[in-house]
């Protein structure tokens, strides 16, 4: 092994630096997080909606949904739907015609839908519980004043759903982050951990790399604790 | 499809026989985190800097960075650092040439830090009452801890902990990352072998599901066993 | 007549507050000594201050004639010197608590033989006979393999006073003990302690219930400020009041 003086050359930004590589990695992890994220919200209103609505067939299927995500290993579940997302759009797409056959689906997509799928199901909970929440009296006031379904979800279930929700919400985007890591294991993302895979087997010097890898998690789990900080203050603003 | 269902069948045996290797990574990292789960809370809620900064700190690496990652550290990591060392003149390196240890030790310290967290809080919670007694009746601190902060802290934080339980069975998936022939990594080798995507995944996803579903009603009856205080009493 | 208890110049104070102001107090073995006072006079501080619950600034306490050694830090508080000794102390002074804190995750009989054995080290059997003679006494024998979660506050206090009686103590120290009871459960208790007065215990018991501090006390010390306003005979101190403050204190407790 080298002597460590040379160790954090290892991470310069220099052409013969990984550190570049990393922000780079940085990058594809949190945008990733992002749209999964963006999605597990999608499926997670459509989840909670659901579940509290008055049919049974749509509770049931949301039961199946969430009961099934929850028990499998995040792991399968991501290769799974990865690929049987993508074998599903180009099925679809058959029917448009033999113009699509050749049609690749996105990876990035596939994952995105894969992780937002994965999410979505602990997000119904989090949305299922923080819309039980809210003082029933509060939604018979806004019917006595004459709102229509749609204007009491918009101007006093969904704000106060917010704060509610919001606790549960933020552990979510904490593990949308850290599950974002799986999808090193495809093999076509470019993500901080298949970053820190690369830069490990080809220098040899594993501890050093999977550690700085560790870090850059680190770093967005602090900055998103911070931000989570603020937000709460906001949120909670007349409760207090 | 009649012939995709009966290769899932033919593959049933070998998947099943990989659940008590999942089984083994789920008790023992489960045993030894929730145990490592006590000093890590007992720190963390000690009023010495030299105590709980250290643990936060912990807790906050376990939680604040992916699994995988602290699996990888550990697996590569010590296998940078292992060989050569006087580890590989002991008993030791017969067992640390495959994944399983590894993937037992990344466990074992990532449950220590979850369990660590809710620990803490759930020995905040013990009502300060019943510790006084504990204190008037003139029992020692390390009594007090042992006979009721402890106990009491765990009854509360046992639907958390069988929680942290399932998820650990779930995680143990990825030690199949570390070549550890658990059922995930049963289902990927059978994967590679005969290049068919779906049916290892669904038939190992049907093990992972009765399992968790077995699993989370035997949690249920200990549960409900340890917190006999909160059910309807029973005749005299 | 031997001293069981003796307290002599106990200061406490909360940051800037101070909560006891000199307090001396000394209770003979079969004394049952009534500590009146409004809310704040720091009648509960002095009685936890007694088995060091709350570490009093400065002041001695006497247990059957042997002080709680204590030496004083330089912050102005003051810390036991010998930790060991004040469990052993404690373990002579049982405590009756306002909201009961028997610990919820024992039977009713498991709370009752947790002390002695683990403390004192009893043997279990022997600790489990006593028990439930205990209990047959505070009249829950029946409800001894409950928890306490499923009795009722009087009936939990009962077992909280089961519980002091299993440790032998020489001095039964009592803070609100039917405070936090439903009006029509305080009876029960205040039947139970009046028993334990006429068989001689000695006890110290802060309390709002005048008619048992009246007739079940043979002496009453009113508090007020952190310091001894009056104190004497039932028949001296709500009989014949002197100072004002009591008078007022009397007539606001009187309905």
């Amino acid at each position: 092994m080298d002597p460590s003086p040379s160790l954090f050359s290892l991470m310069s930004f220099g052409h013969d630096g990984w550190g570049a590589r990393f922000m780079d990695g940085l990058v594809v992890t949190v945008e990733v997080s992002l749209a999964a994220y963006a999605v597990s919200l999608v499926f997670g209103l459509l989840g909670a909606g659901a579940k509290l609505s008055p049919y049974k067939w749509l509770r049931s299927i949301a039961d199946v949904y969430t009961t099934l995500v929850r028990a499998l290993p995040e792991l399968l579940l991501l290769l799974l739907v990865y690929y049987s997302g993508a074998d599903a759009i180009k099925f679809l797409l058959s029917f448009l015609g033999d113009d699509y056959d050749d049609v690749e689906v996105d990876p990035f997509a596939a994952a995105v839908m894969a992780l937002g799928f994965i999410g979505g199901a602990y997000m119904t909970e989090v949305m299922r519980g923080a819309i039980q929440s809210i003082p029933v009296g509060q939604i018979e006031a806004a019917k006595a004043c004459g709102m229509s379904p749609l204007l009491r979800v918009r101007r006093i279930i969904l704000p106060q759903m917010l704060r509610f929700a919001l606790p549960g919400m933020s552990n979510l985007w904490l593990n949308a982050t850290k599950d974002s890591s799986l999808i090193s294991v495809l093999g076509s993302f470019q993500d901080i951990l298949f970053m820190g895979y690369r830069a490990a087997s080809t220098t040899k010097h594993y501890s050093f790399f999977y550690s700085m890898t560790a870090v850059s998690f680190l770093v967005i789990t602090l900055v998103s604790m911070a931000g989570i900080r603020l937000l709460e203050a906001r949120v909670n603003r007349g409760y207090k | 499809m009649d012939e995709s269902l009966t290769f899932l069948l033919s593959i049933f045996p070998r998947l099943l026989a990989a659940v008590p290797l999942t089984l083994a990574l789920t008790a023992i990292s489960g045993v030894i985190g929730n145990v490592l789960a006590v000093p890590v809370a007992l720190a963390r809620l000690s009023p010495n800097p030299l105590l709980w900064m250290p643990s936060a700190l912990y807790i906050l690496l376990m939680r604040g960075t992916p699994l995988l990652v602290q699996t990888y550290l550990i697996y590569y990591g010590l296998g940078e650092i292992l060989p050569g060392s006087f580890i590989q003149q002991t008993f030791l390196w017969d067992y640390l040439k495959d994944g399983f240890w590894y993937a037992v030790f990344a466990f074992s310290l990532n449950t220590a830090g979850y369990t660590g967290e809710i620990l803490r809080g759930a020995m905040s919670a013990v009502p300060r009452g019943e510790i006084e007694a504990a204190k008037a009746y003139g029992m020692s601190n390390g009594k007090i801890l042992w006979r009721v902060t402890l106990p009491r802290a765990i009854q509360i934080c046992l639907p958390a902990m069988s929680g942290e339980t399932i998820l650990l069975l779930k995680a143990t998936s990825l030690a199949s990352l570390i070549t550890v022939w658990d059922v995930m990594g049963t289902a990927r080798q059978i994967q590679k072998e005969s290049y068919r995507i779906y049916e290892p995944l669904i038939a190992a996803g049907i093990i992972y599901i009765v399992t968790v579903f077995i699993l989370t009603r035997l949690l249920n009856l200990l549960e409900r066993r340890i917190n006999q205080h909160r059910v309807a009493p029973q005749s005299a | 007549m031997d001293t069981t208890l003796k307290v002599e110049d106990l200061h406490k104070r909360f940051g800037e507050a101070e909560v006891l102001k000199g307090v001396s107090l000394s209770a003979n073995t079969g004394d049952v000594i009534a500590m009146i006072g409004s809310s704040g006079s720091g009648k509960s501080t002095l009685l936890r201050c007694i088995n060091l619950l709350e570490i009093p600034n400065s002041g001695r306490v006497y247990v059957n004639g042997e002080l709680i050694r204590m030496k004083a830090l330089p912050d102005g508080t003051s810390k036991p010197e010998d930790q060991k000794q004040v469990e052993r102390i404690r373990s002579k002074l049982a405590m009756v608590f306002q909201s009961f804190n028997l610990w919820s995750h024992r039977t009713i009989l498991e709370n009752v033989i947790e002390a002695p054995v683990h403390v004192l080290g009893v043997p279990k059997k022997e600790a489990i006979e006593r028990a439930e003679a205990l209990l047959a006494k505070v009249g829950i024998a029946d409800k001894r393999n409950f928890y306490p979660n499923h009795l009722s506050g009087g009936q939990q206090q009962r077992a909280a006073i089961a519980r002091a009686l299993a440790m032998e103590p020489s001095v039964l120290l009592f803070d609100e003990p039917t405070s936090a009871l439903d009006p029509e459960l305080v009876g029960e208790v205040l039947q139970v302690m009046r028993k334990l007065a006429e068989e001689g215990r000695t006890m110290l018991v802060v309390t709002h219930e005048m008619g048992f501090a009246r007739d079940v006390a043979n002496q009453i010390v009113f508090l007020h400020k952190g310091q001894i306003e009056e104190q004497g005979t039932p028949a001296e101190v709500i009989g014949h009041p002197k100072s004002e403050r009591l008078k007022q204190f009397l007539s606001s407790t009187r309905h």
